[in-house]
């Protein structure tokens, strides 16, 4: 192994070993970093959706857009630039939000969800593997959104790094504009969203991840979509050292746990967990990245990126709001009728939707 | 010799374009890019390939190289 795949692996183990040791320190459980579920928190942290179980500012995903942008400043590798079908890329966002909720989880939660045991996720590895491959069936036919251009300023590339700024100062400061209604920032009482790690560790965390994703370019669905194309194992590499990562603290710390049932946030309707992180699979195939992988272009001035991220915020807010997400299964407590979890009806209308809607973008747009 | 444009491209355009003119067996092909992450794939895959990587522009945000077999 050359000394790329070396530091890509060692990335993936020390990614998969922070995920854990974040849920050591008061993340939820299996969700030690997941982009999705975070973003999803911080949609509900702005109020733009209601789930009071899932509202919290993230500081891990604004570590990451931040750990980008200064590891690509110092690198040189700014540059502001967009304008390849941006606004197609945001309803893509807020299609693979509704993926990821129907799922339960962005694909990097899902290997720290197999790291933990979790069945389920395996299942979703399926569908993610099959989305991506379908993608990949689009790009060999000749799909693409079409080239960005570099901007004359570089002021555009600085947007989303300094929205996400702007928020870790609300955080920090801890200000409330209104004493009797909450906000700017909403946070949950109960529930995942109340589940959290300190906040300058979860900060260092994301900062950390984001330094070594933007050096290693690592992408979950690059991993399996690189594989599928050309047989070049690099991406899967750092996805393998994900897993491995997480398994062993996960067994060191006692959350190893196998089966299908009594997993945390999760649930066991197989067809839904195959079919969300199908739609992911597909829709990150075509955008280019998985939602990590887009945090990181944003850091470094990816425009267009930065839209796929407020597209996935704004899905994760249309999820809650029109009761499109997953719910997790849970056993019968005290007073407290079992939850079978997964998605409702609408849920599992708006993920074949969004199927059919990438089935059309990935055939509208070949070159020919 | 073939040319290939990918600058601006998002992942994994860059890398398909060019297989694409090594599929038709191009022994000469000029490529021109504007991200580190095209240079770096592209290179990888020349090396698989057997191709030999001539860099004629290094700028990583404007580069230039010419691949041959």
């Amino acid at each position: 192994m050359d000394r790329g795949k070396w530091f890509i692996l060692i990335t993936g183990l020390i990614i998969g070993a922070i995920a854990v040791v974040l849920v050591k320190l008061g993340n939820p459980p299996n969700m030690g970093f997941c982009i999705a579920c975070f973003e999803r928190d911080i949609a509900g942290a702005l109020g733009l959706h209601r789930a009071g179980v899932v509202q919290y500012m993230r500081p891990e995903i604004i570590g990451i857009v931040l750990g980008a942008l200064l590891t690509s400043l110092f690198a040189g590798e700014f540059r502001s630039r967009g304008g390849s079908a941006t606004l197609v890329r945001f309803i893509m966002g807020m299609f693979m939000m509704i993926g990821a909720l129907v799922f339960l989880g962005c694909p990097l939660r899902d290997v720290l969800r197999m790291a933990g045991g979790d069945y389920n996720a395996v299942v979703g590895l399926l569908g993610f593997i099959c989305g991506v491959g379908g993608g990949v069936w689009f790009l060999r036919r000749g799909f693409n959104l079409g080239r960005a251009e570099e901007s004359h300023s570089k002021l555009g590339g600085y947007v989303l790094p300094v929205i996400v700024a702007i928020l870790l100062f609300i955080l920090l400061k801890g200000t409330i504009f209104n004493p009797e209604a909450g906000g700017p920032l909403f946070f949950s009482k109960e529930g995942p969203g109340s589940m959290t790690a300190p906040i300058l560790i979860s900060l260092a965390a994301g900062l950390l991840v984001g330094f070594l994703a933007q050096r290693t370019r690592l992408c979950l669905s690059g991993g399996i979509r690189d594989f599928i194309l050309m047989r070049d194992n690099y991406l899967l590499i750092g996805f393998i050292g994900i897993f491995l990562g997480a398994l062993v603290l996960n067994i060191a710390f006692g959350f190893f746990k196998t089966g299908f049932s009594g997993q945390p946030i999760a649930h066991s309707m197989h067809i839904w967990n195959f079919l969300g992180l199908f739609l992911v699979g597909l829709t990150a195939t075509l955008l280019g990245g998985c939602p990590l992988r887009q945090l990181i272009l944003s850091g470094e001035g990816d425009t267009d990126a930065a839209a796929v991220v407020l597209g996935m915020i704004i899905g994760a807010a249309v999820c809650h709001n029109f009761m499109l997400a997953a719910s997790a299964a849970k056993a019968a407590a005290p007073g407290v009728a079992a939850v079978a979890g997964g998605p409702g009806i609408y849920g599992q209308i708006a993920c074949v939707a969004g199927i059919v809607v990438m089935a059309i973008i990935g055939w509208s747009f070949r070159e020919e | 010799m073939e040319k290939v444009d990918v600058r601006g491209l998002s992942c994994p355009l860059p890398v398909i374009k060019t297989k694409k003119a090594m599929d038709q067996g191009a022994s000469e092909i000029l490529v021109v890019g504007s991200t580190a992450v095209s240079l770096e794939n592209i290179s990888r895959l020349a090396q698989t390939r057997a191709y030999q990587v001539n860099i004629k522009k290094a700028d990583k945000n404007d580069w230039e190289i010419e691949l041959v077999k």
